[in-house]
């Protein structure tokens, strides 16, 4: 990135119009992104229920918080689900993205086909697979009516594994676009790095993993960026797909914020909650958004 | 990284084409886990298509004898019509016909101002840095990820005191701010990439900041406008929780719309209307994804990958 | 873009069109199954036909839990709705305290409401320092298990007149393929059958003193202790049901396939859609057969503040309509519940609904618990019993354990 205008002496009426022009820019971050967090944290501190009011409670919401069976679930399904989405979606993403920079025919129709359920949403993946796994007319059904009638697959009604069910459209509706990423992560690497290695006579897979892997750090990072964030704010598909049940297995905290504050007219534990969902973020995005954008650029 | 791949597939000659091995006879054993790898993803990823697409097509009777996978024995377009124009939510018994407009009203005006502003805020961020920028750029960046549920609050208040809650504008501002983070840097990489002589040269010939906007870096930028429509498109016509906080019944887009239709149970689940009305919902982002074919792929490669 | 510029057109014309006509007037609920939509369809037409008003149908599928949230951060985000529904009590507490809603003293008292509405504490839950504030437009109670003949008749034993004779019942039903208990997965649905179960096990003082009261030691105690093992009980019988919505539950005993369920009378609604009859196709035990008493609760209308006079007059044209006697008995026919009123003439009421009418006349009632606990307790409650239901290794005692300390953090 150059560093066009940034070697010169600054005064206030330098660039005016360039800071007219981001006038929208600095109102989203400083009065939505900036004001609308420190509101919402301000207020986790307060017992406000159907209304926002100051009247500090200290910490209450916070231990309430942590001693909610609700909540616990959900950070366990958030757990679970958001390490095996950001392996599965990964590992997935990047065989498919190796398995068609193989100068194959028909990439494109592949590529076509992985990539399209990205261009729906949640509420209609959602409602896709609760229907594909229904345990009446479904996988289920299927697989019993070719003769093995004792099989059960039936997640959505079981909560042990209804995380699992709900895994299975994430990863249906999101692999696609990690494949993306990948693809577009492999056709940066230069041929002669191909070639080297050919002419060396190391095999395959090892390029892969030793020489190519390395090189799309860049590539994996933002991935993961992009997939960590996307799993912290899992809602809409949850609620397409099981609402939250049976019973409270499959809960996760975005939910339980939108419960807290609307459904069960406590904004202040929906604000701890929502709190303590910002405080995950920040730990996964600040370092990574600090290293690429904190000072001037430092790379093209 | 964004650089590198809108820079290069635009020429697409050196090497937008597949690496790897040079291509080896059909039949070789590479080729069969390959392609037979390929063949089973694919299934696995067309499948709930299918099944949509077939359940939609059956009568009632014929859902509940038959499995999910069955083609229908007796094609029946009712379900289509009845998720289109006469299914029911209480007392509106007009089906989806009337989010699809307000969709298509929602979507158009926000597209257009969403990217008018993160264009002219990626041009300022790539070409005319101010002190200070940065930061708020970082801030926007960060803002990107911060759970939606945290700003649902917020910008109640916001579009209260703006006095637009409810209406199109304040739906339209609020896709606006959360466009704003992704449009904006993909805008910046985009023009950072630009050239630096063609501005330098702008600028001895006297040119200011909005008329190098217009008179240059637009014109040369329609790639990046595409690949930013077609973000914003497919992005805010899948919005569900936006629209359904701060939007009204009257002016509820086809999600919302969709998500009552299907929970709006009256006497027994019709799966194959609300597995139609599912489809019509979904076909909007689709065409536009199948007709814009590669660039939908750029755009979104384009949009995750940072530069 | 010839078509977009004429289609930006037709959405200014639209917009224009609406400030034409300014009594229009937007009803937001959450009425959408088969039977209720019945139901609004009659005050919307009774609206606009005594009225020169607009109904605006603004129906919210998924529940009051799904509706709620937009009715209320419309209201506080000021795009207000002309009317909207909530249950009485403590759901909307804070937005009158708030100065959101409107008064509706002066009409009450002019259309004499005090002596009309009965019983009277419904609209004592209107009511707030002395002012009126909402429209109470029927009488729910939740106490009812409904039965279905055709499934005890497939299982080849009579028709259960108790709640105990439908429990020892159950395992013939399932012999018989059946599902013993229908229960449908939203939160609400479990922890409002468990409501029930409150007074017809323990009966009327204990339920008092635990959610009026608030005693979390009759809670933790034995009385409530018989409860859970009921509840064990019921969840066992629900096992097998594997539906969400009340009315898709309801209709597994519609059509045979359940025995039972344990819902509110909206559920009649849905078996007069299905053109069923009472006593003979299916039948209702008010207090699960054991305890005849009813909970009272239901629906009211809040107004909130327009400073739209059209739409102010809109809100007093439809706040009369809903009180008046032929759309009160209207409306209540095709909803299941029974009018607010003790003068109208309800000949047309089936048998549940006599039943119903008996047990109100003799005073048999307990407040409703949307009444009693705010919304944050109540949807603790939901969320401890519908894991209750949905977890077999979930003991009774566990439950009772948490039940009772809900109760004591709630105020």
């Amino acid at each position: 990135m150059a560093t066009k205008a940034a070697g010169r002496p600054n005064q206030l009426f330098r660039n005016l119009n360039a800071k007219i022009a981001s006038i929208p820019m600095i109102f989203t971050a400083l009065v939505v992104f900036v004001g609308g967090t420190t509101w919402t944290i301000v207020y986790s501190f307060t017992n406000s229920k159907l209304l926002p009011r100051l009247r500090f409670v200290g910490l209450d919401q916070y231990e309430r918080l942590w001693s909610t069976p609700k909540w616990l679930v959900s950070i366990e399904n958030l757990l679970i689900y958001g390490i095996l989405s950001l392996v599965f979606s990964v590992i997935i993403g990047f065989i498919l993205a190796a398995l068609l920079d193989q100068k194959i025919r028909f990439e494109n129709t592949f590529r076509t086909i992985i990539l399209y359920p990205f261009a729906l949403s949640f509420i209609v993946t959602g409602l896709v697979w609760q229907w594909m796994l229904n345990p009446d007319f479904g996988v289920q059904q299927v697989v019993r009516n070719l003769g093995w009638e004792s099989f059960t697959f039936n997640p959505l009604y079981d909560q042990r594994i209804v995380i699992y069910g709900i895994l299975i459209a994430g990863l249906w509706q999101g692999t696609g676009l990690v494949m993306c990423l990948m693809l577009a992560g492999l056709r940066g690497i230069d041929e002669d790095i191909w070639k080297a290695a050919r002419i060396d006579g190391i095999p395959m897979w090892k390029t892969y993993l030793f020489i190519v892997i390395p090189m799309m750090r860049p590539v994996f990072i933002t991935t993961l960026v992009i997939i960590a964030s996307g799993i912290v704010r899992l809602y809409d598909l949850v609620v397409a797909q099981t609402s939250g049940g049976p019973g409270i297995a499959s809960e996760v905290p975005a939910k339980y914020v939108y419960d807290s504050m609307f459904l069960a007219q406590n904004l202040g534990q929906g604000f701890a909650a929502s709190t303590m969902m910002l405080l995950t973020v920040a730990i996964v995005v600040v370092p990574w958004a600090y290293l690429e954008f904190g000072g001037r650029a430092k790379r093209g | 990284m964004a650089e590198a791949v809108l820079a290069r597939q635009p020429k697409a000659g050196s090497r937008a084409e597949a690496r790897g091995a040079r291509p080896r006879p059909m039949l070789s054993r590479r080729n069969i886990v390959v392609y037979g790898t390929l063949f089973v993803v694919s299934v696995y990823y067309l499948l709930p298509l299918y099944v949509m697409v077939v359940t939609s097509l059956k009568g009632m009777p014929e859902i509940r004898m038959g499995n999910v996978f069955s083609p229908p024995l007796e094609i029946t377009f009712e379900p289509w019509v009845k998720a289109w124009a006469t299914a029911c939510t209480g007392l509106n018994c007009d089906g989806l016909s009337r989010g699809f407009w307000n969709s298509v009203r929602i979507t158009v005006p926000s597209v257009i101002i969403s990217i008018a502003i993160a264009s002219v805020n990626g041009y300022a961020l790539a070409n005319w840095r101010f002190k200070g920028a940065n930061i708020f750029f970082t801030i926007l960046i960060v803002g990107a990820f911060i759970p939606y549920q945290v700003m649902i609050y917020p910008i109640v208040i916001i579009l209260r005191e703006m006095g637009v809650y409810g209406t199109l504008t304040g739906l339209v501002i609020v896709h606006s701010i959360f466009g704003m983070p992704i449009l904006t840097l993909l805008f910046r990489n985009y023009f950072a990439s630009v050239p630096e002589e063609l501005f330098k040269a702008a600028r001895v010939d006297g040119a200011g900041f909005w008329a190098i906007y217009f008179k240059i870096m637009m014109p040369m930028s329609l790639p990046i406008f595409v690949v930013a429509i077609i973000l914003q498109v497919t992005g805010i016509w899948n919005d569900f929780l936006f629209g359904v906080v701060y939007t009204k019944p009257d002016t509820y887009p086809m999600t919302v719309q969709l998500n009552n239709i299907v929970n709006s149970v009256q006497g027994v689940k019709e799966y194959n209307v609300n597995m139609a009305a599912t489809i019509l919902t979904g076909l909007v982002p689709l065409v536009v994804y199948f007709v814009s074919g590669k660039l939908f792929v750029r755009g979104i490669a384009a949009g995750a990958v940072k530069g | 873009m010839k078509s977009l510029k004429a289609f930006l057109a037709c959405g200014t014309l639209l917009a224009f069109a609406n400030v034409a006509q300014a009594a229009q007037c937007e009803v937001t609920h959450w009425w959408t199954s088969g039977g209720e939509a019945a139901a609004v369809a009659e005050f919307a037409k009774a609206f606009e036909s005594k009225t020169n008003h607009k109904w605006l149908d603004g129906a919210i599928a998924g529940g009051g839990g799904t509706a709620r949230p937009v009715f209320i951060s419309r209201i506080t985000g000021g795009d207000p709705m002309c009317a909207t529904q909530f249950n009485h009590g403590r759901q909307a507490e804070e937005l009158v305290e708030a100065g959101l809603m409107r008064d509706f003293t002066e009409l009450a008292a002019k259309e004499n409401w005090a002596e009309i509405v009965r019983p009277r504490s419904l609209l004592d839950g209107c009511t707030v320092d002395g002012k009126v504030y909402c429209v109470p437009i029927n009488i729910h109670s939740w106490q009812w298990l409904w039965l279905s003949h055709k499934a005890f008749e497939d299982a080849g034993v009579p028709v259960p007149k108790t709640w105990d004779e439908f429990v020892a019942a159950a395992p013939a039903l399932e012999k018989a393929g059946k599902i013993p208990l229908a229960m449908g997965g939203q939160p609400w649905q479990t922890s409002g059958a468990f409501n029930v179960l409150i007074p017809a096990i323990a009966g009327k003082d204990i339920y008092l003193k635990v959610y009026q009261d608030k005693d979390a030691e009759v809670a933790a105690g034995p009385e409530m202790a018989k409860v859970f093992q009921a509840a064990d009980a019921a969840r066992k019988m629900a096992a097998k049901s594997n539906v969400q919505d009340w009315n898709q539950a309801t209709n597994l005993v519609i059509t045979g396939q359940a025995g039972g369920q344990i819902m509110g009378d909206w559920a009649q609604g849905e078996f007069q859609v299905a053109g069923q009859v009472a006593g003979k196709d299916y039948s209702c035990l008010p207090g699960l057969g054991v305890n005849e008493l009813i909970s009272v609760g239901g629906d009211a209308f809040y107004f909130p503040v327009s400073k739209d006079p059209e739409v102010t007059a809109a809100q007093d044209a439809l706040a009369s309509v809903m009180l008046a006697p032929d759309t009160q008995v209207n409306f209540n026919l095709k909803k299941g519940s029974v009018p607010v009123r003790g003068d109208v003439d309800l000949n047309a009421a089936n048998d549940c609904m006599k039943k119903g009418l008996e047990i109100l006349a003799k005073g048999n009632t307990v407040p409703d618990p949307p009444r009693l606990n705010t919304e944050d307790t109540n949807t603790q409650l939901n969320d401890l019993f519908v894991e209750f239901f949905k977890t077999p290794s979930m003991t009774p005692e566990e439950a009772q354990k948490r039940y009772a300390e809900i109760i004591a953090s709630a105020d």
